[in-house]
């Protein structure tokens, strides 16, 4: 009434201007711009300072930070079961029975085996000689990894992988091979009941990552011998 | 700093030049001075500007670039220059070109005649105000000469609705600046100075207490039609980009864009002068401090004000903005020239001197007159006094079947 409103609304900026920041709704990502305070209580992690301890041994970083030129890696917390790029896979659980090949509904994992001479208990393994994913058309469904029975293949925990050529985007074996392995806890109950987290924690061997404890001699032979 | 000022140290540092390239030399040298500063001024603002509006909108803004983004402008315009410069082919390519620049002189233009001291740069304009209301005149030329030129029908539409509302806001704040040179002739005359009324220097001269504290009404129109006229928010019809794209400057592309941009962000500073000169006393304020901070501090709170506007009012329609301006500030200029009229010639004539007690006598009365006209025009013009249509029930849309 009369322009009363006009007001009442710039009263309402005006409040929404004076605020802390706190307010904000946005995450500064990949970094994020920090004052002394909180870049203090970031290196307070690894070296046990108080604030004014850090001022006086970082004048110049408390300076910059002031002026707003410090950015620090600053992450949101991702859950240990996210489905990412950068598959898990272990040479000395696969058997080449090509499972994740055959359920993958896209099409785009392609294995070729050969004879390797290894006998297992219960028959022979494969040599695994070609194992590609075309990650350009994953669609990160995670089917190929419910559908191995050995526990070889892994999801990764990575979201930051665009490449530059639409080649890159495709995952050999040597590629696999040679990653250092953090495998998702994706359908893997047996890594999230360790409480692994793969963000935070380092690679796994592929004798930590299964399912089942492997047979001790005795029971090997109690098995054959009831048979 | 002045014009005389340079004329003295080329004659000083060469001796025996004729006047008249002395007088050029110096004059192209404060002119590049004055619109360096002004462009660089512009382009703090646009940071100034996105950065405000973001945080109160509860957003971070450009943060990136410098030290709390300060080089987003510097960064902008590099993009900006790299970009290609595409012209239409059914364009009118002379005019297309000429519009960017017809539309961004003005405004450095406006630069010319502000006091920064006693004097202006190029020393004082005795018709300072008129020289300015022709020179802000141009905008609505410009507008609609990238429009037209353009070929664009988007572009053509937010010229014609602009054209419109430029054109009509010229009307009350030209009645206001009338006022304001009536009051600064009575004050001047009582003064027995022989600086022209037309004058900002004799505008500031006259102030002895702010003519946004004499005159409220007078301020309130200049400053409603004035941010029409830079045509920015609530009154940005000319580039509502929700409706329009653009507007008129869909077309534009690479540099030419960027000369619109910054005269889009130079607009409310040179406004912001103008007000700081003509209603907030200018370089006048505290004795120890020099005029020219003084004159600046005033400009950056009346942008600050200007963009905290922008912030919170959302766009008028079209037909309520013409309502505005015909209905409401109109008469109401109407009424404040009058009024001012009659009250200094009351004041005046019975001992033919106004002294400053007089003044604040004056300011009180205008403040109550102020509001009782604005109550007076909302009850005559507001939507609560129009008839109501009330639309009458389609037999059809209520889908009742009466058997007879």
């Amino acid at each position: 009434m009369f322009g009363f409103g006009l007001i009442k609304g710039l009263l309402i900026t005006f409040k929404n201007l004076i605020l802390p920041s706190r307010l904000f709704t946005v995450h500064q990502y990949p970094d994020r711009k920090v004052g002394p305070i909180e870049l203090a209580r970031y290196h307070q992690d690894w070296q046990n300072t108080s604030f004014i301890q850090f001022v006086i041994n970082n004048p110049i970083k408390t300076i910059k930070s002031l002026i707003g030129l410090i950015s620090i890696q600053d992450r949101y917390p991702q859950h240990s079961r996210f489905r990412g790029q950068e598959f898990g896979w272990y040479e000395n659980r696969c058997t080449g029975c090509a499972s994740c090949a055959k359920y993958c509904p896209l099409g785009i994992i392609k294995i070729e085996t050969s004879r390797s001479g290894v006998d297992l208990d219960e028959g022979q393994k494969y040599k695994v000689d070609v194992f590609d994913i075309d990650m350009g058309r994953c669609m990160f469904c995670g089917l190929c990894v419910e559908a191995c029975p050995y526990d070889a293949l892994f999801m990764g925990s990575g979201f930051e992988e665009s490449k530059y050529f639409r080649q890159e985007l495709n995952i050999d074996i040597n590629n696999l091979k040679n990653n250092d392995t953090k495998p998702s806890n994706w359908f893997r109950p047996q890594l999230e009941s360790k409480n692994y987290d793969p963000r935070r924690n380092g690679a796994l061997e592929w004798d930590q990552v299964g399912r089942h404890q492997k047979p001790t001699d005795t029971d090997q032979a109690n098995k054959w011998s009831k048979r | 700093m002045n014009i005389n000022n340079f004329q003295n140290i080329i004659n000083s540092l060469i001796p025996g030049l004729p006047t008249w390239l002395v007088f050029i030399t110096s004059a192209i040298l404060i002119s590049f001075i004055v619109i360096n500063a002004v462009v660089i001024t512009g382009a703090l603002t646009v940071w100034l500007e996105r950065r405000l509006l973001a945080r109160i909108q509860s957003r971070l803004g450009p943060n990136r670039w410098g030290p709390f983004g300060l080089f987003t402008p510097v960064a902008d315009l590099i993009k900006m220059i790299g970009k290609e410069d595409t012209v239409p082919a059914t364009a009118d390519k002379k005019i297309f070109n000429l519009a960017p620049i017809v539309l961004l002189v003005p405004v450095l233009l406006v630069f010319a005649v502000i006091p920064m001291s006693n004097n202006s740069f190029l020393g004082q304009l005795n018709i300072g105000i008129l020289f300015i209301v022709g020179v802000t005149g141009f905008n609505t030329l410009a507008v609609f000469m990238a429009a037209w030129s353009s070929r664009n029908k988007y572009a053509l539409f937010g010229a014609m609705r602009g054209v419109a509302m430029l054109l009509s806001y010229e009307v009350p704040m030209a009645l206001s600046i009338i006022s304001i040179v009536l009051t600064t002739n009575f004050l001047l005359n009582i003064d027995g100075s022989n600086l022209s009324a037309l004058s900002l220097v004799g505008i500031v001269q006259a102030q002895k207490i702010p003519f946004f504290i004499l005159q409220p009404l007078g301020a309130l129109i200049f400053v409603t039609a004035a941010s029409a006229e830079m045509s920015r928010a609530p009154f940005d019809m000319i580039e509502s980009e929700s409706e329009l794209g653009a507007g008129y400057h869909t077309e534009y592309s690479g540099i030419k864009f960027a000369i619109f941009q910054l005269t889009e962000f130079l607009a409310p500073v040179a406004t912001a002068a103008i007000i700081s000169v003509m209603f907030a006393g200018g370089i006048k304020g505290l004795s120890f401090i020099p005029g020219s901070v003084i004159l600046v501090v005033k400009i950056f709170v009346i942008v600050l004000i200007f963009i905290w506007i922008r912030a919170t009012w959302p766009r008028l329609r079209v037909d309520q903005i013409m309502n505005f301006a015909w209905k409401f500030l109109l008469p109401l200029s109407v009424i404040n020239i009058f009024s001012q009229a009659i009250i200094l010639q009351i004041f005046y004539s019975s001992d033919s001197i106004i002294t400053i007690n007089e003044l604040w006598t004056i300011a009180f009365i205008n403040w109550i007159l102020a509001g009782i006209s604005i109550f007076l025009l909302a009850k005559l013009f507001g939507h609560k006094g129009r008839d109501k249509n009330i639309p009458i029930p389609s037999k059809l849309a209520n889908m009742e079947f009466t058997s007879e």
